[in-house]
């Protein structure tokens, strides 16, 4: 299990290449990795978006994330995990969260990949403030999935 | 009793408080360290908040030296 809180720009697919480069054996136990990357849009509820600012509580952040993923390892047979979330000043097109999950079978890592995500949606303590062309607003609630 | 009280995003800029020392009564609730807060604001239904950074609902008590935070609904990941 790894979790990660960056106010850096990041490159998922780096992140994921790295972190299975950590693995001692030859990788060859793993048969599905599922990926989510979540990306900054550059439109919501139908205006503009020129940036964004994601606060976070940190201490919380990490420890929340740490126990969703400790959760998720044991409600499922997964191989290992990787949690990376931005904070901070972020501009369209910026990834901001990868949530990656290895196991034996896809099922596993479909299932635990999409139950973290849904849980660091819903509980995980960050707040998004946006920039647009006439001024900012704090988003108070989340689409649906 | 000290504690200490922090608000975020939307609540800290609405209130101008980041963190705060609060002198609270023994066993005091949640609740009513808001009350304490800010005597004049009706603590919201959708208001989440975290005792030593793991939640509680608004009748946890809290003890000497915790920290107590309130916060709107929370919006991270990707939307």
């Amino acid at each position: 299990m790894n979790v990660r809180i960056t106010d850096q720009p990041f490159d998922p697919w780096a992140e994921v290449q790295a972190r299975q480069k950590t693995r001692s054996d030859n990788s060859a136990d793993i048969g599905a990795t599922a990926v989510f990357v979540g990306t900054m849009r550059d439109f919501n509820e139908g205006d503009a978006v020129q940036g964004m600012f994601l606060e976070h509580y940190p201490g919380m952040t990490g420890r929340y994330l740490e126990k969703i993923s400790a959760d998720a390892e044991a409600r499922w047979d997964l191989l290992d995990t990787l949690i990376v979330h931005r904070v901070g000043e972020l501009h369209p097109a910026d990834p901001i969260v990868l949530v990656a999950v290895w196991s034996a079978h896809r099922k596993d890592a479909f299932e635990a990949s999409r139950w973290l995500m849904e849980e660091l949606k819903s509980r995980a303590p960050f707040w998004k403030k946006e920039q647009l062309t006439d001024g900012s607003r704090w988003v108070e609630h989340n689409t649906p999935g | 009793m000290q504690i200490e009280v922090r608000l975020f995003a939307g609540l800290r800029e609405r209130h101008g408080i980041s963190v705060r020392e609060l002198s609270v009564p023994e066993n005091s609730t949640v609740r009513e360290v808001w009350t304490l807060l800010l005597p004049e604001e009706p603590l919201p239904d959708n208001v989440l908040v975290a005792r030593n950074m793991e939640y509680v609902d608004y009748d946890a008590s809290v003890s000497e030296h915790d920290e107590v935070a309130f916060f709107p609904p929370v919006t991270g990941g990707a939307r």
